[in-house]
């Protein structure tokens, strides 16, 4: 259970990557990945994932196909 | 785009007519962002605040110049007017940049800039983000350049939504001009223009969303101006949406205690992606904006010289030569050069008196001018009309009537996204500009446009030298009143 981040859309403004409560979202080349694996989709912190809450352009935080 | 500033080797200069003369060479440029007001109008302590920074005087935006640095890239909020995926350098408005910084490199960059640019006065975090929201970088920055160049001041602009959290901060590092975009005060209007805003772990819409934000807004300018920190409140001039509700903003600000409130046009394309673009919201005309900002003259202070820079321009209000000092053009070895802006800042103090002295001559000349009269100016700064007219691609515009001569704002003369538009096109904008003004000032003019412009019943001169602007336009009136004598 992980979110991901949709590359080609994504403006690398790391705002995701300040809201993240798991300190799971780095820059990695130019731009932003999520660790799946410490990436809970915020449940404990908050009702939503906060990536995908703050995310200025539309589908680009994502669940992760399982 | 513009000619360079005054390059370092030329600033051994031992008198005034010397640096003037360098000035002239390399050409500093247009206005920008401030308060008419001098330091007759103000007491010491804020006139020594704003007197070198360009976007809070008037007066100081003929001197001196900003740079902002894109180093805050993360917004909470979604406004209608702005799509941050945009990065071309031949724009120009704001939220537009050509590359992002980490807050190790926005340092390099300014220590370039004040080694190459003596009018360098203000350093400005403006995104293309928000410079509160993304605070570490932006905090990050200010320390590693105030420790570097103490001289520098330093400013910030925000959506203020996350600004009551660091006013503490923000006084600490001593940052004493703060930028707010306010909208609105009307929750119904404001959710015109904001979609959502991101607060407290949720995305908020409506008009939750903009309760919030204007709540936000107001909180902090109230602990900033308590805390002496002065405050601009930039406003979005959107026709049919806030067109007349900027009179209430205006209120409330000033109830609030803002310095200045600085009322822009929206900037408006399809191409730029943004939602007003896409569903053909218009900007307002020239006379829209002007008739905005008469109304709310009473008001807070209003600031008339605003260029929507972009969140990395570098120079005088109304150039920009961000591209001169990208990443790869920066030098491996940086040296400072601080006495040059020490000799260019004591060169403006000697320049200023005498400039006042010119103007209030001129305001008494202008007195007996009967119906107000407006004139577009091409300058490079300095105070003086000293741009060829070909070579402007903005007018000042000022107004003459009995109550003196004063800066009302500044038009464009080109495309803002250069390039695609030829000459003839241009001499069509330019006239379209200047519709209700019949005198264009300029330092020299080709008679092909000399004509083109009487046609239309303007007339230009460039017979004035590199006067004074005040000085050149009491000279109009002056022997438009004589010629009106003959007459008689």
């Amino acid at each position: 259970m992980a979110y991901k981040i949709v590359t080609q859309t994504c403006t690398a403004c790391g705002a995701c990557e300040l809201e993240c409560p798991n300190a799971a979202i780095r820059l990695k080349n130019d731009t932003y990945v999520i660790d799946p694996n410490l990436c809970s989709e915020c449940e404990g912190h908050f009702d939503t994932p906060q990536c995908a809450e703050i995310c200025p352009v539309p589908a680009t935080c994502i669940p992760a196909p399982v | 785009m513009s000619a360079p500033l005054i390059p370092i080797a030329g600033l051994s200069v031992s008198s005034r007519e010397e640096m003037g003369a360098a000035l002239q060479q390399g050409g500093c440029s247009k206005s920008s962002c401030g308060s008419s007001a001098g330091p007759a109008d103000m007491d010491p302590a804020t006139w020594a605040k704003v007197k070198d920074h360009p976007c809070y005087s008037e007066e100081a935006h003929h001197y001196f110049a900003r740079m902002h640095v894109a180093v805050a890239p993360a917004c909470n909020i979604q406004c209608n007017y702005c799509n941050r995926k945009f990065d071309c350098a031949n724009e120009s408005r704001p939220g537009v940049v050509s590359e992002r910084l980490t807050p190790e490199q926005a340092a390099r960059k300014v220590l370039a800039v004040a080694a190459e640019v003596p009018q360098l006065s203000v350093l400005g975090i403006a995104g293309p983000g928000d410079a509160a929201y993304d605070w570490r970088k932006t905090r990050a920055t200010f320390a590693q350049v105030a420790e570097r160049l103490p001289d520098i001041k330093l400013c910030l602009s925000s959506n203020g939504l996350a600004l009551p959290d660091h006013v503490e901060e923000i006084v600490a590092m001593n940052i004493d001009h703060v930028t707010i975009t306010i909208n609105a005060i009307d929750p119904e209007i404001g959710a015109q223009i904001v979609p959502w805003i991101f607060y407290q772990g949720k995305r908020r819409t409506g008009i939750e969303a903009a309760t919030i934000l204007r709540d936000r807004q107001l909180q902090a300018l109230e602990m900033l101006t308590e805390k002496g920190v002065l405050v601009k409140v930039n406003s979005v001039l959107i026709p049919g949406i806030n067109d007349d509700h900027l009179i209430e903003v205006n209120k409330a600000v000033k109830a609030r205690g803002a310095f200045l409130h600085n009322i822009m046009p929206l900037i408006s394309d399809p191409a730029h992606g943004t939602h007003f673009g896409l569903t053909g919201q218009r900007g307002p005309t020239a006379a829209e904006l002007k008739k905005v900002q008469d109304a709310c003259a009473g008001g807070a202070n209003l600031m008339r010289h605003c260029r929507q820079c972009r969140a990395d321009a570098v120079g005088l209000l109304g150039e920009d030569r961000g591209q001169e000092f990208t990443l790869d053009k920066l030098p491996e070895v940086i040296e400072d050069a601080p006495e040059a802006r020490d000799a260019y800042r004591a060169w403006v103090a000697e320049e200023r008196k005498d400039r006042a002295a010119a103007a209030e001559h001129a305001d008494a000349a202008a007195a007996a001018t009967e119906a107000p009269t407006l004139f577009a100016v091409c300058t490079r700064g300095s105070g003086r009309i000293n741009l060829h007219f070909g070579k402007a691609t903005e007018f000042q515009i000022y107004e003459a009537d009995a109550d003196g001569i004063r800066f009302v704002g500044h038009r464009r003369a080109d495309n803002y996204c250069l390039g695609g538009y030829g000459d003839e096109d241009r001499m069509g904008e330019i006239i379209r500009v200047l519709a209700d003004v019949p005198y264009v000032l300029c330092q020299k003019i080709g008679e092909g446009p000399r004509a083109s412009l009487a046609k239309y019943g303007i007339e230009a001169i460039d017979s004035l030298g590199e006067d004074y602007i005040e000085t050149a336009i009491a000279a109009v009136l002056q022997s438009r009143a004589a010629r009106a004598a003959k007459r008689a």
